[in-house]
């Protein structure tokens, strides 16, 4: 089975260049803004959308994106809005790969059949669950697979080669490689150990390898890019977002340029990776 | 859901899991530490010296066995069933949780890890971690939410004494959850140094069954020490239930002993029919997934996790061990809740009457002793666990009944 995953990664490959994967969080800053957010991303330059699942408790995150799931939740974003979100979103755009990613209780308090079933058809492509890891595959990692949506499993620095056949098992789409232990948004990567770590996984998997946490400038995100098949921004993103916002923590006119503006520049840094690499 | 196994003494299974509950829900970063841990855990528990460290570190440190004490004037003002307390208050750092972190920190020792992180809510976690930390030469680090650090501030204080960082986390409403999740956030970027001092018997497995087994000591004392006084087992046991470590150590050895009933006793806040007034998640809510455990929790309709209300510090937590998710379902212990209102009469009564002052964690507890004794008759015998001291909460207490301290 090809996915919109599977043919996005085909094109890129063919193009010879890496992948920008933008995060940013529904609802955030509220529902209509992260609408036209996310219907501008894929001409500002975003290769493939994750979208947060906004959760009350989000344990992998650091300020940045736990303050943007704050936000989206304040204004009353719900998976059934972010379902609807992803519905209004494939409406105009039927080639951008979404991935919806976030934490586990609020997929199985809508019940896992029924989020299945309504994300296949709203035009979900794949998912990332922070807290599933291979241990707990027969909840809804497998069940995804059988309704024809990607796994998309998180490696991280502690993901050693006896580990990592477990992690790459029942991933399918691309394998997302955490940059460093830790939380979203802080410690920038060192490049050297990601392009090692890179290289090892690839001898385990023909898979493309994503690498995100930590990444927020363009520079970054074309050494990282030399080294990937993608790179994944996500708490510069939603930084960006913050700052775009008036005092009462409303959406301004300048919130949605600042998302491209910022992803437009990111896009030219992934863009020139591989041009420098080739020289 | 009622169907009866064999033994409620078997669980978990190999992945983790009570029934539909526990198992391992937490990030990739952590599973290979989980799994090391998990290693660890088992090869200490055949370690004969494992044991006999452990054993020597209760009598000459916690002071343990901890006293069975027959609350007579208790017992004659409620007019029913005798009433004894397994005194756990009486053990060095003022609670149950002394413990838990003796038989953790000696498997961090055996693990290699330099650094100790716990979490806590009423401050006797915290407080007992930084005393083993203290003691076994670790740095230590204690997640509190910063609603807690304001209403627990001798724990706070003694916390600091005891040479440990207290971090005050802001997010959320401040209090243990968000502690927790501020924790596992720490974890994940020190993994290859860091120990995590879970306190309650829930977390991702082996957690839930390892802190059970270094609580059960309360249970296997009391067995013993029931047999000596009476000459057979007692007719209810009842304690307090937040995250439920207390309540698994002093039930789960009585289990298999079916004529035992069991009483579990959640915070009821300000009332059950109170919306996010509450914190008795098994009464009051349902399923899901937070912390690395499937466990009753209590959500809205979103899965968003609500924050819960209790008086009691050490009570306010969303969740509960998962064990007492499955034992909750199975029909083995009853899970009722005991109101603020409730809590502090209990609390104000067992002062006068017994000269104990309780924590209001067990002063929930005893809230439903004083429903349940008097439908019972004088030969029957209830046994609670008096598992903290209160001196923590007489500011708490002091405020609400208007005195200036």
């Amino acid at each position: 089975m090809t996915t919109r995953i599977d043919r996005r990664f085909a094109a890129l490959t063919k193009a010879a260049r890496p992948a920008l994967v933008t995060f940013v969080t529904a609802g955030d800053p509220d529902h209509e803004t992260s609408l036209s957010i996310l219907r501008a991303l894929p001409a500002a330059g975003a290769d493939l959308i994750e979208i947060g699942m906004p959760f009350s408790d989000p344990m992998a995150d650091g300020p940045a994106i736990q303050a943007a799931g704050l936000r989206a939740l304040k204004s009353g974003q719900t998976l059934k809005r972010t379902l609807a979100m992803v519905r209004a979103f494939r409406a105009g755009d039927d080639e951008t790969p979404i991935v919806l990613m976030g934490y586990y209780n609020p997929i199985y308090s809508y019940g896992n059949a029924r989020f299945l079933a309504d994300a296949k058809e709203a035009g979900v492509d794949g998912l990332i669950v922070v807290d599933l890891p291979p241990e707990e595959d027969e909840e809804l990692c497998l069940p995804a697979i059988r309704a024809g949506l990607n796994f998309i499993r998180l490696a991280t620095p502690t993901t050693d080669d006896r580990r990592l056949p477990a992690v790459l098992a029942n991933t399918s789409g691309f394998l997302y490689y955490v940059s460093i232990a830790g939380i979203t948004g802080t410690a920038a990567p060192d490049t050297t150990a990601v392009a090692d770590a890179v290289t090892r996984i690839k001898d385990h998997t023909g898979l493309p390898i994503c690498v995100g946490f930590g990444v927020k400038t363009p520079n970054q995100a074309a050494a990282i890019g030399r080294v990937a098949d993608g790179v994944v921004i996500g708490s510069a993103l939603v930084e960006a977002i913050r700052t775009s916002l008036d005092e009462a923590g409303r959406a301004t006119e300048g919130t949605v340029p600042a998302v491209t503006g910022l992803v437009r520049s990111l896009a030219e840094g992934v863009r020139a990776a591989r041009q420098i690499a080739a020289e | 859901m009622n169907e009866q196994p064999n033994s409620f003494r078997t669980g978990p299974d190999e992945r983790g899991r009570f029934g539909l509950y526990g198992g391992r829900f937490v990030a990739e970063t952590l599973m290979p530490l989980i799994l090391d841990l998990e290693r660890a855990y088992t090869e200490a528990k055949n370690d004969p010296a494992f044991h006999a460290e452990l054993a020597q570190l209760g009598k000459h440190y916690t002071g343990r066995p901890s006293p069975l004490y027959l609350a007579e004037r208790l017992t004659a003002h409620l007019g029913g069933a005798k009433i004894y307390f397994k005194r756990d208050e009486l053990n060095h750092t003022g609670s149950h949780k002394i413990n838990n972190c003796l038989g953790q920190i000696l498997l961090a020792k055996r693990m290699g890890k330099t650094r100790i992180i716990a979490e806590t809510g009423a401050g006797q976690h915290g407080v007992a971690s930084a005393t083993v930390s203290a003691r076994f030469d670790f740095p230590c680090v204690v997640y509190m939410g910063a609603t807690d650090v304001e209403r627990q501030k001798p724990n706070v204080f003694r916390m600091r004494l005891l040479g440990a960082k207290v971090k005050p986390v802001t997010a959320g409403a401040g209090t243990l959850k968000d502690a927790m999740n501020e924790a596992l956030r720490d974890w994940v970027a020190n993994v290859e140094t860091t120990y995590y001092l879970i306190g309650t018997a829930a977390g991702p497995h082996p957690y839930p069954a390892m802190v059970r087994d270094f609580q059960s000591v309360i249970g296997t004392e009391l067995k013993e020490q029931i047999m000596e006084a009476e000459g057979r087992y007692p007719d209810a046991l009842v304690a307090a239930v937040g995250g439920g470590s207390n309540a698994i150590g002093l039930f789960h050895p009585f289990l298999d002993e079916r004529d035992v009933a069991l009483y579990g006793v959640e915070a009821g806040g300000h009332g059950m029919d109170v919306p996010n007034g509450h914190a008795a998640s098994m009464n009051g809510g349902r399923p899901g997934v937070l912390h690395g455990n499937r466990t009753y929790l209590l959500q809205d309709d979103d899965g968003q996790i609500l924050e819960g209300h209790s008086i009691s510090a050490g009570l306010d937590y969303p969740g509960v061990g998962p064990e007492h998710s499955w034992l909750r379902d199975s029909g083995r212990v009853s899970y009722v809740p005991a109101t603020d209102s409730e809590a502090l009469e209990a609390f104000q009564l067992c002062t006068r009457l017994e000269g104990i002052i309780p924590a209001l964690e067990p002063a929930h507890a005893l809230a439903e002793v004083i429903k349940l004794a008097p439908t019972m008759r004088k030969d029957q015998i209830i046994v609670m666990n008096m598992c903290g001291r209160g001196d923590k909460d007489v500011f708490t207490v002091g405020s609400i009944l208007g005195f200036e301290l």
